[in-house]
């Protein structure tokens, strides 16, 4: 008895500590972001602000191109995230459910294409685009991240997962592949299909490389590109920046929890004997 | 009207392993027809190309006279119920149901009439607003079936139905498709690896091992006239009795084992006359075994001592398991009488029920 409660503490303390990791630096910009550019570097540090002020907020907003970007950003993770959503299950139903020539070969390949690191993919990527004048444009930010192996693979895992005489009861009801791929195989697969979509939400919402790359003007940063311009060569303001950035982590929280539930419902095969 | 005909059916599978070797089977018109064999005899394989969902890979099948080897599975007019129900975990009971006349575009109106009278004979009426996942075991299975019964197919395919049913609601089901069957008055053919549900639903019995169609006939014909050795080993629970022995020719024919002897009764004798001198499986149901010093019948052999290693009464009926030689035999006594363990008894054999097979083939022999 005494040996389960020891561990049972050990895990609490351990929980607590790692939350005081992840949480603190996010509670403490929340509370620069309340605060007066002055009182910032104050010394001793203050956890809280002395005075709560929302101009931070206001200036970033009415200050900063904020709404510019954040059209920007909403455009394009809303593009990658239906896309990929949709391409990454037709491509893994594809891979998970038909036969065709070559299946294991091109599967290798995409398999292949993942140990390439993306950073060397930088170079070759902006030239292409380059060459179709695509730089600076929705196109040039949206293209390359339609669809990611990560995701193709994910959805083929977990289609194989489907089992198969659902297929063959939908064959058998008169459905074409594709319709078995709409009608059957994505409504059961929303766990899966969450997961694609709050992923793909959060690297499209958060990417940095790639956009600082493409876009060449303001008018077509997203949020974190033009975040980054708060901090120049000399000076950072601090409390304008954690505001941007508290602003900017709002969305995914909000997806996340919405969400969150698929994850946690897990495969949704009931009318199938477990 | 449907008849389904397989005409020298053959499955080679991309290893070259063949599943089914050149089946011939026909399936009349509004028949119940069971394909039952062990696991691995080839039987799913064969109402899976009749479903469509095997390719064949040789010979033609066809159904109403149309050779259908090409068609796809949704052209054929079959319906199927999967062992595993495969009912459609996000749509509710009606919609599993409604989902193959949406897609043959039926009429609004049509789809509910079928459904609801569907649902009315299975008993799901109060059921159909409800999805598959808040319903028990043999209530999906019906869905399962509702959904084939809509469609009003040619063909009512049926694969292991009940096998992921408890014992109880099995024979319930048992009854209830047989009932089914005659009330539908359709045609259907049902796999099944277990002999007792073949012989009580089908009126077409087709037996299988290792892909070979072993003998199609109606259960009781299986039961009393077997084929080949593996169709008495298969059909009947307990099993068939197995002997080996030799069949001697001296004054007259006799049948010698090790342990069991006696003289080939005179309706056979000229029939097995032609084995004299041959090695041979004497083969003999449970029940064909009586107790001489009890039962005397005129059609039974010599007596043969035996000693009884164990019994097993059921109530109306006391099996029991004895050993002549190296083989486990069975008897099936009904007569009443108590037997003990280690009791010596007389048997002898019902001479109208006895069946000679080839040691080495395992064909019928007489």
């Amino acid at each position: 008895m005494k040996q389960i409660k020891l561990s049972k503490i050990f895990f609490w303390l351990l929980l607590a500590v790692m939350t005081v990791i992840y949480l603190g630096p996010f509670l403490f910009s929340v509370s620069i972001s309340f605060n007066a550019e002055g009182d910032v570097f104050s010394w001793p540090i203050k956890l809280l602000p002395e005075k709560w002020t929302l101009n931070n907020y206001k200036e970033a907003w009415e200050g900063l191109p904020f709404s510019t970007w954040l059209r920007n950003s909403a455009i394009i993770t809303a593009v990658q995230t239906i896309c990929n959503v949709f391409f990454a299950s037709l491509a893994g139903f594809a891979f998970a459910r038909l036969d065709f020539p070559g299946k294991n070969i091109i599967f290798s390949i995409f398999m292949a294409s993942l140990m390439v690191p993306g950073i060397i993919l930088l170079v070759p990527k902006f030239i292409i685009l380059n060459e179709f004048g695509m730089i600076n444009t929705y196109g040039g930010l949206i293209v390359p991240g339609l669809v990611s192996v990560v995701n193709i693979f994910l959805m083929k895992q977990f289609f194989e997962t489907v089992p198969k005489d659902l297929e063959e009861a939908a064959l058998i009801d008169g459905c074409s592949y594709f319709r078995i791929y709409w009608q059957i195989f994505l409504p059961v697969s929303k766990p899966a299909l969450a997961a694609v979509a709050i992923y793909t939400f959060q690297g499209a919402w958060n990417e940095f490389m790639w956009p600082v790359i493409v876009s060449t003007t303001s008018d077509m940063f997203t949020l974190p590109v033009g975040m980054s311009f708060l901090k120049n060569e000399f000076s950072v303001n601090w409390p304008i920046l954690m505001s941007g950035t508290i602003m900017i982590s709002l969305p995914t929280l909000v997806i996340f929890l919405v969400f969150q539930r698929y994850f946690v419902e897990g495969v949704a095969s009931s009318g199938l004997k477990e | 009207m449907a008849k389904v005909e397989l005409k020298h059916i053959k499955k080679v599978y991309d290893n070259k392993v063949t599943a089914i070797a050149d089946a011939n089977v026909v399936i009349e018109d509004k028949e119940f027809a069971v394909l039952v064999g062990p696991s691995g005899c080839g039987k799913s394989t064969m109402l899976r190309m009749i479903a469509g969902l095997e390719e064949i890979s040789g010979g033609d099948l066809l159904i109403d006279g149309e050779r259908v080897n090409d068609l796809s599975p949704k052209d054929r007019d079959i319906a199927m119920v999967f062992q595993n129900y495969a009912l459609y975990p996000h749509m509710t009971v009606f919609d599993n149901m409604a989902f193959g006349l949406k897609l043959r575009k039926f009429p609004k109106d049509e789809i509910k009439k079928r459904v609801e009278h569907a649902a009315g004979i299975l008993g799901l009426t109060d059921f159909l607003h409800r999805r598959p996942k808040a319903m028990s075991g043999g209530q999906r299975q019906r869905v399962a079936i509702g959904r084939a019964i809509v469609r009003q197919p040619k063909v009512f395919l049926f694969d292991e139905p009940l096998s992921n049913l408890d014992a109880k609601l099995r024979v319930q089901m048992r009854m209830e498709i047989k009932q089914l069957h005659k009330k539908l008055d359709a045609t259907m053919i049902y796999v099944t690896h277990d002999q007792i549900e073949a012989m009580t639903m089908g009126n077409k019995i087709v037996v299988l091992k290792d892909g070979d169609v072993q003998q199609v006939d109606k259960p009781m014909t299986l039961y009393n006239d077997p084929a080949n050795h593996f169709v008495g080993s298969f059909i009947g629970s307990p099993a068939m009795n197995f002997l080996k022995g030799n069949i001697e020719k001296s004054d007259r024919l006799y049948f010698k084992s090790d342990s069991i002897s006696f003289s080939i009764p005179e309706n056979i004798e000229e029939q097995v006359s032609t084995l004299a001198g041959k090695a041979v499986t004497l083969g003999f149901r449970p029940e064909s075994i009586y107790d001489h010093d009890y039962e005397d019948r005129a059609q039974l052999t010599e007596k043969n001592a035996i000693t009884i290693d164990v019994t097993e009464p059921v109530g109306a009926e006391t099996f029991v398991y004895f050993t002549a030689g190296e083989t486990e035999l069975c008897m099936r006594s009904s007569s009443g009488l108590i037997y003990e363990n280690n009791q010596e008894i007389n048997i002898g054999f019902d001479v109208s029920r006895l069946y000679f097979f080839d040691p080495e083939s395992g064909k019928r022999l007489v």
